[in-house]
């Protein structure tokens, strides 16, 4: 690799990096504006116009807060667990195509840090990695409502990951490839072999189970179980203070940001749009580029609206039930849904 | 038994048939709902610039009131004090001296006049005990406090602010 070649990349990482944590931060903010307005209310709008200072505000209370250790809690373990949370969360940027290519000058400039041909792979073992965060936090504090928070976000995850998981298989099946990379490109245009190009369209009950484990892997409502207040206080984070709550909320809400990458990549086109080569040749590949960037940060934000949509709209399961859906209902539907792929692609398609 | 009224709803419970096992038409309906009310208007107030307009027959903070000519209207008859069912009056009675008739109506005033906010409910039957109308539940909220010693008010909150010259 090129001195310029390894620039480009850590500019990117960086730039990667940084959108996470800005968007992060604002969906701190837009999570609680679009809740009072799901509620009939205004919501934040005393820092700054509108309250857009809000997550600044928030950023720095949570600095200065005072940090509690538990006596009795294990300090390395303490601290580890939310880092390994928030460290989790943010990796898994890496393997997301963010676009096409930008050609400066002589420069091609590839909008994706790595496109390794295992990258739905990669995300998997970042996100199921992410549930040690939770675990050695709720562990490590020496409480037995963080204990049973911990289990119960570990045993969610687990078995939330198994169908989707399974419900990727399917998608893989179509794409014949696990890179990220081609699976956008595959979908790219508007029409082809009598199929609308996204993926959703061909894998409507695939994207619904996809969406459905997405919500329980991030912890968020309907299944966020780890931290149900009215059972568990707080859940795993019960005895965390200041800025290590903090990287806990944060690392959720980064989770959602990039799951909201990964499904509008596998299911929603990721950077493609109808008609891309239409403007690539009337306006020049860097501009439809720059606005495949920009659709695709269109998508995410949508789906993180829809994650903030369902969380005001439905009430969290019991944890029976949300182990019913699991285990009952969501992997027998993945495994029909592999095998009516399997029939379609034997029988129909050739 | 005979119903109170035709509002009765004779509940059943029968399992769910597969649509509404599916959970899924039920979540749809739950987001319509709610993306309805993401477009309506706010129903907050902000309060510290914006206030609630009271009903006419709002009860708010006491005040003793002055007649035409700037006299405090109370005697001091114990009324509303007798009245009060939370016993949140209290006052003494003091002799008007001579040169003071232009501050007090009558003979008899109120030297000292204590309302314990505190206890008051705001019921207004000091209002309507007064032979002098006096005393009227034509203020504002209370305001908050940090002490419970600031919450009985005295006269110097109580009466109205003197006639202007």
């Amino acid at each position: 690799m090129e001195v310029t070649d390894i620039l480009i990349k850590f500019t990117l990482i960086v730039i990667i990096f940084a959108i996470s944590l800005v968007v992060a931060m604002y969906s701190t903010y837009a999570e609680r504006k679009l809740a009072a307005f799901f509620q009939d209310r205004v919501g934040p709008n005393r820092a700054g116009p509108w309250g857009i200072l809000q997550p600044l505000a928030d950023g720095g209370k949570m600095f200065l807060k005072e940090e509690i250790i538990p006596k009795n809690a294990t300090p390395f373990l303490f601290i580890v667990g939310p880092s390994l949370a928030i460290f989790t969360a943010c990796i898994g940027s890496a393997v997301i195509p963010w676009g096409q290519q930008l050609t400066i000058g002589s420069t091609v400039i590839d909008l994706q840090v790595t496109d390794i041909n295992v990258g739905i792979l990669y995300i998997f073992g970042v996100v199921s990695l992410g549930v040690y965060g939770i675990m050695i936090g709720g562990w490590a504090s020496n409480n037995k409502y963080s204990l049973l928070g911990a289990i119960r976000a570990a045993s969610q995850n687990i078995s939330y990951e198994i169908s989707m998981g399974l419900s990727i298989i399917a998608l893989i099946m179509v794409t014949g490839t696990m890179s990220l990379g081609d699976i956008a490109s595959q979908q790219h245009g508007f029409w082809a072999d009598g199929w609308f190009s996204w993926n959703f369209f061909k894998q409507p009950l695939g994207f619904l189970l996809f969406i459905v484990c997405a919500f329980a892997e991030t912890n968020r409502s309907p299944f966020d179980l780890p931290e149900c207040e009215t059972e568990l206080v707080g859940g795993y984070h019960t005895e965390y203070s200041s800025m290590k709550l903090g990287f806990y909320l944060f690392a959720e809400y980064i989770n959602m940001f990039i799951s909201s990458a990964v499904m509008a990549t596998l299911y929603f086109g990721g950077y493609n749009y109808p008609f891309m080569d239409l403007v690539s040749s009337a306006a020049g590949t860097n501009v439809a580029a720059i606005l495949g960037v920009v659709l695709l940060f269109g998508k995410i934000f949508g789906f993180i609206f829809f994650f903030m949509w369902i969380r005001w709209t439905i009430p969290r399961f019991r944890y029976d039930q949300l182990m019913d859906l699991g285990w009952k209902t969501l992997i027998p539907l993945a495994i029909a849904n592999i095998i009516i792929t399997g029939l379609w692609m034997t029988f129909i398609r050739g | 038994m005979e119903p109170l009224s035709n509002k009765r709803k004779v509940l059943e419970s029968k399992p769910l048939n597969l649509l509404e096992r599916a959970y899924l038409p039920a979540i749809a309906k739950g987001l319509s709902i709610t993306i309805k009310h993401f477009f309506k208007k706010p129903v907050t107030i902000s309060y510290p610039e914006e206030k609630r307009e009271f009903s006419e027959n709002f009860r708010g903070m006491h005040s003793l009131k002055r007649d035409e000519n700037g006299k405090e209207r109370c005697t001091a008859c114990g009324l509303c004090a007798l009245s009060c069912p939370a016993e949140a009056i209290t006052m003494t009675a003091a002799e008007r001296q001579k040169g003071e008739e232009h501050l007090y109506r009558e003979e008899k005033y109120a030297a000292v006049y204590e309302i314990n906010m505190l206890r008051c409910i705001f019921c207004g039957l000091c209002e309507e005990a007064c032979p002098k109308e006096a005393i009227y539940l034509d203020g504002d909220i209370v305001p908050s406090d940090y002490l419970r010693k600031d919450f009985i008010y005295g006269k110097d909150k109580l009466v109205e602010a003197p006639l202007n010259q």
